[in-house]
């Protein structure tokens, strides 16, 4: 191997979603970067559910895609499926959810990652992180190679050690019969603090199988606007899902063999989420239930297997042939795929800051599963950011931070480095203070500026994303500019879109606040301008919801005054008077970049923050 | 941080002779010239900073006078805390600091937190850098009282109350948030009836609770009490003797009718507010001045009827219609000149008239003024109000006040969101605002006791 193939700036090891998007940003920036795999027909792999977004999700998927990610480009090329959640629980919650040919999704990105300048794919199992003198310098290879970069960003999803479990049998090894990293595991334990998570994945079936008389069926949207800033509308013939129940039948068999769910017999250790339970913690935990939904996936285009989301299990075999064959349309299952439960090591998020570099060691970055969170797009959300500050680091230019007013990707990182977890980690929008601003509608326009300042957007999305801006400011003027007036002929009309008549004149867009009243509608008293939805679609909300927005604004210019107060990240807080002990030892951990972050620190007092503020200005003078 | 514009009172509530109000920001002269009218009648930001004015502190919306009061002006940087100041300093006593204190409030003051003025000095580069540890102390020592306030607030009945609110509300907030974050689980849509139904419930609660937080105005703005009885039975000896020996709070709030006059006094710490017509030091009867409706009126407002029977001459028709039209107040019956022979026993006052009355029997002429004073408080003590009045605990109750009142305003505004016909995702930021506010009260931290209850109460998740 030559010197030349051996030297990079960044090393990227495994390329889930997390290292996808982590590789990409870093190639896309410039540094030479290497992306390693253990099997490079397994990049981009989706090894639970066949499906990206959701709630708090599918606004993650859209701000990895105004930075400049990949993610939402390739979900729209390999979607069967999709939906819009939420449609009449309001403009901030509204999510899309689509359902992938995982195989699809797969080529494309590695298509991608190929063809990218100045990323190389390679395959290779990593052994070890070398690190000297507090600094990363490179990983050691299976195959014997050395690879040597100043930057290495660890993106390993739930293979560091992992330990599958069905029911009673346990072996060690990793999703899609894949190899467990154990010797890596090894290394990291020696240099930083671990902890074990759990998490499952359900059954796979042969759909040929199903008895779809006894299945309820669930069809997609369309046509349907796609994730990416790019795609615009998306119109294919779609694939439905079903749906079906588990009854007291599935349950009984369920109880009787708890002993042997590896989640009940003490097998297992690591923590679990709540928002994915399995099958048996939900008949134990909620008994009083008489059926689960069970939804059936499909999982491609060109495989006729099957993902049964609802049944995740640690069941043994032959329970779960058993207790599947109870549920109505599944009587004469054929199973492809046993579902199980896995165990893996990740890392306490609390010793990384907020961009994702680990505090001990120079260099060395972590992003996705491996910092505690679950989901594909909560880890391509961690690698975009990863993957931008490796190469600001390399660059000397300061770390870009999110601050969790204008995007779910901030509050994800921030509760991870300021709060860390007990549980694989999931974005919901209840975890957002400023949800109404953080839609998935506005995506772009919160963060394609930063995209574009950081170099991962071009001058040509740029361009067309000022136009969409444009469009939609000019939109709104315009219907609060016209006039539309109390006479016969508008009141008729009134009447028949079933909304109360006008006595007097008001402009368009007072009259679009009537939640009865949408943007469309007003095409009956006014010439509306040929806009694509997306942009009727902001407009609307705009509108619409505009007193609570500029609430939502003022709440967050308050927010933000504290975020903007930054505290020396070398301050020694054992030496400041007048802390509380526990304050000294949750700054101390945690290091927090701002006045803000410190005050979301459990065991940080309101006046612990008056120490922190009276010591800034202290400093402010005594430079001055 | 520094942007809000903070209201206290600077002197210790009580006894001190004269009691300081003190704001400071950049909307203290503006919520200056909203409460104060000068004599000259120049509005108090068209003064210069060190000025002092005499004047009147008037509150804006009853347009009645509160006190006289002498207002310091100090303007930035040249105040003690570097930014507009002012002070009025008035009569001393809970009564009249706590209704200019409430005043700011509402003008949009925030009330200061421990120690807040001196560290905003500092902050602002009027107090010396070698200080700084002393304001650290400041802050420390006070906030760490007031935390210690705030548990033993969390023990008593308040705070069971906030918590049952809350309950209520998180049950609403944990239904909406599931709904909204697992669109795709089996969690039962709400209707908008039940909804409202569950808003409305808590926006009653909040008002009775802040009603009872009213019912502190035992403490705030004093026990309103009348002395009634018919004519020459000793009410204006009580009246005088009351005076006499316990020391006066404030002398005059006159009132805008001038026929009403309120005298309060200081009842062992419990401010008693004597409500009397202008001349009932000469005429001493309320029923006489003020014809039998208005002393209804007067009977019916009152938390405490003192009622003067003169137990030397018999009893007539007008004895008993008072006491059967004031029965169902807390009240205290005197039977004064016990000097003189009695001419009729207790046995002749109808029993079911007389109620939980206190009787007690004295002469107003020569004997002692304790029982009176005693049977007072032993009502005061066992209805309205508890004991320990320091002014931290009416500080908190204020900074409590204004929470619940936050979160009513929230409430109100998720209730108009939800009849409005907007979304839930709307209408959650008024439910969260109301869980947050009431929080402040205990310091928990809401999204995450949200998200806990959702896992705990749905089962979500595929």
């Amino acid at each position: 191997m030559s010197h030349r193939d051996r030297r990079y700036d960044v090393i990227v090891v495994g390329a889930g979603h997390a290292g996808c998007e982590a590789g990409l940003a870093a190639a896309r920036l410039g540094k030479k970067t290497a992306l390693l795999t253990f099997s490079l027909d397994n990049v981009a792999l989706l090894p639970c559910n066949p499906s990206i977004g959701g709630s708090g999700k599918a606004a993650l998927v859209r701000e990895v895609d105004a930075l400049g990610g990949e993610m939402g480009r390739i979900c729209d090329a390999a979607l069967m499926q999709g939906r819009m959640l939420n449609t009449r629980k309001g403009p901030a919650v509204q999510s899309l959810r689509v359902q992938l040919d995982r195989k699809l999704y797969q080529r494309r990105m590695k298509y991608v990652l190929e063809t990218t300048p100045n990323l190389f794919l390679k395959e290779g199992l990593v052994t070890r992180l070398l690190v000297e003198q507090g600094r990363v310098v490179g990983v050691k290879l299976r195959d014997g190679t050395t690879l040597y970069a100043p930057v290495v960003i660890l993106a390993t999803g739930t293979y560091l050690d992992s330990v599958i479990h069905i029911g009673d049998v346990r072996y060690s090894g990793a999703p899609q019969g894949q190899h467990p990293a154990i010797e890596l595991a090894q290394s990291l334990r020696n240099l930083l603090p671990i902890v074990r998570f759990k998490t499952g994945t359900p059954p796979r079936v042969n759909l040929r199988s199903l008895d779809y008389s006894k299945l309820a069926k669930l069809e997609g949207e369309n046509p349907l606007e796609g994730f990416s800033f790019e795609t615009g509308s998306i119109e294919i013939e779609q694939v439905p899902c079903w749906v079906t129940y588990t009854n007291e039948a599935t349950h009984a068999i369920i109880r009787d063999n708890l002993h042997r769910a590896a989640l009940y017999s003490g097998a297992i250790t690591g923590t679990g989420p709540r928002y994915c339970p399995s099958i048996e913690s939900k008949v134990v935990q909620f008994p009083d239930r008489t059926g689960h939904q069970v939804f059936i996936e499909p999982e491609g285009w060109e495989t006729n297997e099957g993902y049964l989301s609802g049944l995740s299990t640690s069941l043994p075999a032959e329970v779960q042939v058993e207790l599947l064959q109870t549920i109505p349309g599944l009587e004469n299952v054929e199973i492809m795929r046993w579902a199980y439960a896995i165990e893996y090591d990740c890392l306490d998020p609390f010793f990384l800051d907020s961009s994702l570099m680990t505090k001990e060691i120079w260099g060395l970055f972590c992003a996705g599963q491996i910092n505690g969170t679950s989901g594909y797009e909560e880890a391509a959300a961690q690698g975009i950011v990863a993957g931008i500050n490796a190469a600001r680091l390399l660059d000397g230019e300061s770390p870009i931070t999110i601050p969790r007013s204008q995007a779910y990707i901030g509050v994800l990182i921030d509760d991870l480095v300021t709060k860390g977890t007990t549980e694989p980690y999931r974005m919901m929008t209840s975890r957002a203070e400023h949800r109404l601003y953080l839609r998935m509608d506005n995506a772009d326009a919160r963060l394609t500026p930063l995209g574009y300042q950081v170099g991962l957007i071009g001058e040509e999305r740029y361009a067309a994303f000022q136009a969409k801006q444009e469009q939609i400011a000019q939109e709104v003027e315009r219907l609060k500019r016209t006039p539309v007036g109390g006479d016969a002929e508008t009141n008729a009309i009134l009447r028949e879109l079933g909304t109360t008549e006008l006595r007097h004149g008001i402009t368009m867009a007072e009259l679009l606040r009537r939640p009865e009243i949408s943007y469309d509608q007003l095409g009956r008293l006014c010439d509306l301008p040929d806009l694509p939805q997306n942009v009727r679609s902001s407009v609307e909300i705009l509108v619409k919801y505009e007193g609570y927005l500029r609430k939502q604004q003022a709440a967050i210019e308050r927010f933000e005054k504290l975020e903007s107060r930054l505290l020396p990240q070398d301050l020694d807080y054992t030496k400041l008077r007048g802390l509380s002990r526990e304050a000294v030892e949750r700054l101390t951990l945690v290091k927090p970049r701002s006045l803000g972050q410190a005050a979301r620190i459990s065991g940080v007092s309101p006046a612990d923050i008056n120490v922190l503020v009276i010591y800034l200005e202290t400093q402010k003078r005594s430079e001055g | 941080m520094t942007d809000q514009t903070i209201a206290a009172i600077a002197t210790a509530i009580g006894e001190a002779g004269i009691g300081i109000v003190r704001l400071s920001g950049s909307k203290a002269l503006e919520i200056a010239d909203q409460i104060f009218s000068s004599r000259q009648g120049l509005p108090p930001s068209s003064l210069p900073g060190y000025s002092a004015r005499y004047g009147r502190v008037v509150d804006p919306e009853t347009k009645r006078t509160v006190d006289e009061a002498v207002l310091l002006v100090m303007r930035a940087p040249r105040s003690y805390t570097g930014e507009d100041v002012v002070e009025f300093q008035c009569h001393g006593g809970v009564v009249v600091v706590q209704r200019i204190l409430e005043m700011a409030l509402r003008l949009g003051a925030r009330l200061a937190e421990p120690g807040e003025f001196t560290k905003r000095a500092f902050l602002n580069g009027r107090i010396d850098l070698s200080q700084a540890e002393a304001v650290i102390d400041v802050v420390r020592s006070r906030t760490e009282a007031s935390l210690e306030l705030a548990v033993d607030q969390l023990e008593g009945s308040l705070s069971r109350r906030i918590g049952a609110i809350r309950e209520h509300l998180y049950d609403l907030v944990v239904r909406v948030e599931a709904i909204i974050d697992y669109p795709e689980d089996d969690i039962p849509e709400m209707e908008m009836d039940e909804m409202a139904e569950v808003i409305q419930a808590g926006l009653a609660e909040l008002e009775r609770l802040l009603a009872t937080a009213d019912q502190g105005k035992v403490l705030r703005e004093g026990l309103k009490a009348v002395i009634t009885g018919k004519p020459n039975v000793g009410k204006s000896s009580l009246l005088n003797r009351l005076l006499d020996e316990q020391r006066a709070l404030v002398t005059d709030i006159p009132g805008t009718t001038r026929d009403i006059i309120e005298e309060v006094l200081n009842l062992k710490g419990i401010p008693l507010r004597l409500i009397d017509t202008a001349g009932i030091r000469e005429s001493a009867d309320v029923v006489e001045r003020l014809g039998v409706e208005r002393a209804v009126q007067l009977w019916s407002e009152a938390d405490l009827i003192i009622h003067v029977l003169d137990g030397s001459v018999p009893l007539t028709e007008e004895d008993f219609q008072i006491l059967a039209q004031t029965k169902d107040k807390h009240r205290v019956v005197v039977i004064n000149k016990s000097d003189l022979p009695r001419v009729w026993d207790l046995a002749d006052l109808p029993q079911a008239d007389l109620g939980g009355a206190k009787i007690v029997e004295i002469s107003l002429l020569e004997g002692e003024l304790d029982p009176v004073v005693d049977a007072i408080l032993d009502l005061v003590m066992q209805g309205v109000v508890r004991e320990g009045t320091s002014s931290q605990a009416i500080i908190t109750r204020a900074r409590h006040k204004a929470a619940l009142e936050q979160a009513k305003g929230d409430l109100e505004q998720a209730l108009e969101t939800l009849t409005s016909g907007l979304p839930l995702d709307l209408i959650s930021v008024g439910l969260q605002g109301a869980l947050e506010h009431l929080g402040e009260i205990t310091g928990e931290t809401v999204r995450e006791n949200v998200i806990d209850r959702i896992f705990a109460q749905f089962c979500i998740g595929k």
